[in-house]
Order: C-alpha cells, then sequence, then structure tokens
C-alpha cells in the first residue's frame, strides 16, 4: 500500500467514523439514570423504556404512528404496483405524464408539501384525521413504490405473461399467477419502504398534528426541543431492533426472489 | 506525449447506450385499462400534491390583496431577503462539505472489492436505516456545552473553556451534512464504477502519473455523478427542516423555519404561501436546468 492509498483510506475510514459515531453514542444513553441526555451515560436502568411504554400519550402516538404507517404501506403498494405495472405494459404518453409527476414528492421539499396540505386539510375537515395523514404519506412514499415495483417487472420475461394469456388466462389472471409471485418480494419490500417513510415522517406530521393526535415523530421532536430526556435515545434502540429485524427479513426475502426468479427465455437457449 | 483527457476516450465504453429506467416489454396494455390502473395515481397526485400546492400558490398572490406584494416584501424587507440569501448559503456550505466528505468514499469504493466494499457500503447505508430526529438528537448531545466535543477540543488544548456549539451554523451545517451527505456517494459512485479500468492503464501508458491520471480521466468522467449528487443535496438543503429547527439559533433563521414561524406563531397565511412560492420556483428552477442529470438510475448509484 503506497503512501496516496494510505491517505485515502485513513480519510475514508475517519470519515465513517463521522457517520457512525452520532448514530451509535445515543444507544447507550437509553440506559441512563440522568433526567437529561449525556454522554457517556451515568449509571445503567431500564426506567426510561418502562417510562415510553407507561405513558398513556406515547403510547397514543405509538399506536396512532403504526395505524398510519401499515394503511399508508398498504394504499401505496397497490396503487403503487398498478401504476407500475400499466407503465411497464406501454402507457405511452400517459406513462410520460406520470414520470413527470412522480418525482414531484421528491423534488418539493416537504415543507412546502406540508403547508399547502394542512391549508387544504383544514379546509376540507381532514386536518388531524387518520385519513389525512394516510393520504399525505402515501404520496410522499409513491415514487418509492413505482421504483421498486417497477425493477422487478422489468425483470420478469413478458413471455410468461404471454405464455399465460395464450393458455386462456384472463389479463388479471396472468398477473395475479405468473407474474406477481414473481415480484412478490420487491412488492413486500416497496410495503417496507412505504410503512418506515410514514413511520418515520417527522416534517410533514409536524405541520399537520394537532394538540391531541400527535405522532411518534412529533412527540420525539417536541421532546428533543423541550427536555432531551433519555427517553429518545430508548425509543431509537427500539427502533434499531425493529430496523435490524426488517434487514435480516429482506435479506430473507432477497434470497427467496433468487431462487424464484426465472431464467429469461432467450438466456434458457 | 498526447494530451490525456476525457474527450479523446472513446465514447461508446464511456457513455453506452442510455437505457431508460422505465421501458415497456410485453403484450401491450388496452388503453382503457392503462387508464383503469393510473387513475388511482394520477387523482391522488392531483387531489393530494398538485391542487394543494397550487391553491397555496394563489393565495400568495390574491391575499391581503390581489397582486404580487407578498413576494415585495420578501425581497424588500432585508431581514427576509437575509434569510433566502442565508438558507442559500447553508445549503451550499453544506454541497460542498458533503462533497469533501464523499468523494474520497466514492473512490475508495470503486476500488475496493468483496468485504471492504460490503463494510464500506453497509456504513454509507446505515443512515437511512436511523431516524433523523434520533440522529439529530444525538448532534445536539455532541454538541452540548459540556459535550463530547467540547470536552475533546479542550482535552487537546484547542480552547480553553467549553464554546458554544449547540444552536449556531456550524451546528447545522455539520448535522445536515451528515444526513445528506449518503445522497453524494451514491451517484458518484455510480459514475466512478461505469469508468473502464483500461482508461487508468491507458493514461499510465502514455506518461500519466496518478494526480495528472485522476484530474485528466477520473475526475471528469465522475463529473455527471458528481454534478447530480452535489445537486441532489443542495436541492434537499434549500427546504430542509427539522435540523434548522432543532440544533439552528433562532436568530439565524432558514426559509424553512421562517415558514414555519410565519404559520404558527403570526398565522400569516399570504406571506408563509409566498414563501412556499420562492422556495418552490427555485427548486423547480433548479431541477429543471439540471434535468440532464437529475436522473434517478443515477441517484440510486446504478450502473448504466
Amino acid at each position: 500500500m503506497n503512501g496516496r492509498t494510505l491517505i485515502l483510506n485513513a480519510y475514508v475510514y475517519a470519515v465513517l467514523v463521522f457517520i457512525l459515531v452520532p448514530i451509535l453514542i445515543i444507544l447507550p444513553m437509553a440506559f441512563s439514570e440522568t433526567e437529561y441526555l449525556v454522554f457517556p451515560p451515568k449509571g445503567f436502568t431500564f426506567d426510561w423504556f418502562g417510562r415510553f411504554f407507561s405513558d398513556r400519550l406515547w403510547m397514543q402516538a405509538l399506536q396512532f404512528s403504526f395505524q398510519i404507517a401499515v394503511a399508508t404501506a398498504i394504499a401505496s403498494t397497490v396503487i403503487g404496483t398498478m401504476a407500475s405495472y400499466a407503465l411497464v405494459r406501454g402507457a405511452g404518453a400517459l406513462g410520460s405524464l406520470f414520470q413527470a409527476l412522480l418525482i414531484g414528492p421528491i423534488v418539493v421539499p416537504h415543507v412546502a408539501l406540508a403547508v399547502a396540505l394542512y391549508l387544504f386539510f383544514e379546509r376540507v375537515g381532514l386536518s388531524g384525521t387518520l385519513a389525512g395523514y394516510i393520504i399525505a404519506h402515501t404520496v410522499l412514499a409513491l415514487p418509492f413504490v413505482v421504483f421498486t415495483v417497477s425493477a422487478a417487472l422489468l425483470s420478469v420475461d413478458p413471455a410468461l405473461e404471454d405464455a399465460a394469456m395464450s393458455c386462456g388466462a384472463t389479463r388479471f389472471q396472468a398477473f395475479r399467477l405468473v407474474t406477481l409471485p414473481l415480484i412478490l418480494p420487491n412488492v413486500v419490500s416497496a410495503a417496507l419502504f412505504g410503512f418506515i417513510i410514514s413511520f418515520d415522517e417527522p416534517v410533514v406530521t409536524f405541520f399537520l398534528a394537532g394538540i391531541r393526535d400527535k405522532t411518534l415523530p412529533r412527540m420525539m421532536f417536541d421532546d428533543i426541543e423541550q427536555n432531551l430526556t433519555p427517553i429518545i435515545p430508548a425509543i431509537a434502540v427500539l427502533l434499531t431492533g425493529i430496523s435490524v429485524l426488517i434487514l435480516i427479513g429482506a435479506a430473507a426475502l432477497r434470497k427467496a426472489a433468487e431462487n424464484r426468479t426465472m431464467p429469461r427465455f432467450d438466456e434458457m437457449k | 506525449m498526447q494530451k490525456i483527457s476525457a474527450s479523446s476516450a472513446p465514447d461508446l465504453a464511456v457513455h453506452p447506450q442510455p437505457v431508460r429506467f422505465f421501458e415497456a416489454s410485453g403484450r401491450k396494455l388496452s388503453q382503457a385499462a392503462i387508464v383503469f390502473l393510473m387513475l388511482p395515481f394520477f387523482a391522488l397526485i392531483f387531489v393530494a400534491f398538485l391542487y394543494p400546492l397550487l391553491s397555496l400558490l394563489l393565495i400568495s398572490v390574491q391575499e391581503p390583496e390581489p397582486g404580487i406584494t407578498n413576494y415585495v416584501r420578501i425581497f424588500e424587507n432585508p431581514i427576509y431577503a437575509t434569510v433566502l440569501l442565508r438558507t442559500l448559503r447553508l445549503a451550499l456550505l453544506v454541497s460542498i462539505l458533503s462533497l469533501m466528505l464523499a468523494l474520497p468514499v466514492a473512490l475508495l469504493m470503486a476500488r475496493s472489492r468483496g468485504p471492504k466494499l460490503a463494510f464500506i457500503t453497509a456504513c454509507i447505508l446505515l443512515p437511512f436505516w436511523s431516524s433523523v430526529l434520533v440522529r439529530t438528537a444525538a448532534w445536539s448531545v455532541l454538541l452540548q456545552r459540556n459535550g463530547l466535543i467540547n470536552q475533546g477540543l479542550q482535552a487537546v488544548g484547542i480552547i480553553d473553556a467549553p464554546v458554544k456549539l449547540l444552536y449556531t451554523q456550524g451546528a447545522v451545517i455539520v448535522a445536515m451534512s451528515h444526513v445528506l451527505m449518503p445522497f453524494m456517494v451514491l451517484p458518484i459512485y455510480g459514475a466512478l464504477r461505469n469508468i473502464p479500468v483500461e482508461l487508468g492503464r491507458a493514461a499510465a501508458i502514455c506518461g500519466a502519473g496518478p494526480n495528472r491520471s485522476f484530474w485528466e480521466v477520473t475526475l471528469p468522467l465522475a463529473m455527471p455523478g458528481i454534478v447530480a449528487g452535489f445537486i441532489l443535496v443542495f436541492l434537499s438543503s434549500l427546504g430542509y427542516f427539522i435540523t434548522p429547527a432543532l440544533l439552528g439559533s433562532p436568530q439565524e433563521m432558514t426559509i424553512s423555519t421562517l415558514i414555519s414561524q410565519q404559520l404558527r406563531e403570526f398565522l400569516d397565511w399570504p406571506f408563509a404561501a409566498a414563501l412556499v412560492g420562492v422556495l418552490s420556483l427555485l427548486v423547480t428552477a433548479i431541477t429543471l436546468a439540471f434535468s440532464r442529470v437529475f436522473r434517478f438510475d443515477r441517484m440510486m448509484g446504478a450502473h448504466e
């Protein structure tokens, strides 16, 4: 390893430390006995987990966020998969409009969308309602669902569907019995995307939230702004645990996908 | 000696035919089926995205009186003009810092294989799995008066007494770069990975040292990825809300925290709407200007 490579390696590992330290440093603070966040943590206690699970407001927020995230995952996956299928099977001019609109929710700052939706929901009586949050989060999640699902659709040989239809299946049967099983791993990861985008979304919920119907990110925002107690790292520990489980699940799905994907017809020769 | 430059490289090898991300395949659907399948998407985007944004912009030019008074107020009042300039400066600094952090990481990733590549990639992707709020809380602990960074600086003797780090522009820049920097790594890595190894060897054969090879071969060819990453981070920074709201100084507002203040504290809807208008127009203009590099397969670091 020459000097140049050594310097590059050292620099990159320093950057990785910069990335990892704030993510890792927060976790042990969940067990601190102090009323405020401090590093290194003092003492060792599970109190903050107990406080989180016994506090009515935190539990309501957790339940509310969970409901929103599950509904968002379902809505964005169904709507996104329908549109992706139409797109991949030749949407023409409508497809161009679709692609132009698709990047909208990614490019437009969340603050702008949050303010616009707040005003709109106030007028139509959706502000602070479950439906309002689900609509807002589905808009945010849709681009990611479409990218995940359409990538999978493009990797499936269309000849399989054609064969099914030649054998008398309707278009819907061909999709449900041939294509959907093949893209299922990606559809499930798209749903996970939708869930996480909704569950972890701080900005739109910040503007939409009322006094009573707070989501988990909104409660966390208030705690960081006002108290900065070890309840935040306690939640981080719980979320990290869930993320690790999801990652393991996703890896298993990918493995299943590899075993399941059929070779394209032209590759079978 | 022949001048070595990217332009003398065989063009086909460097820019293979661009693959469109969405390509139609299979038996085409009927027009009616396409409309039916896309209807829920268009309905949602029109009702819950386009319509709310457009009606907000309409308010900004209709209330309190028809005209552009709200916009004039933004640009004429030095306080608001300062906020606008500060936001642009912040976004630029975050993009530059992110580039300085991301470029070497992408370079090493492109030169690595196996477990090392997997490890670096995992470190870069890890932030996507952790909540932005949690990371912001971590930064506010690190930057506290008696936090780790102040202690460290005192231990090595750079400062004698704790300095104020939290609730400053510096805190916002560092924490935002921490959040947005992975978005810079992926497109640059994608561009670097597509550079054929032969080009580096050819440069070496023609007598270019590692420096010259980097500046005249690698960097120009990685430029699309660098520009894409830079624009993506710049755009995200412009409207970023969480970090400036929690780590920034109340005296040094950005456009997003100003929008929040106008809306939540002063209930000045039309003015907040005009600020959203300025932000949206800025973002749209930049997106359209760079629409060629703004491609999502590239953003995600995909092969071309």
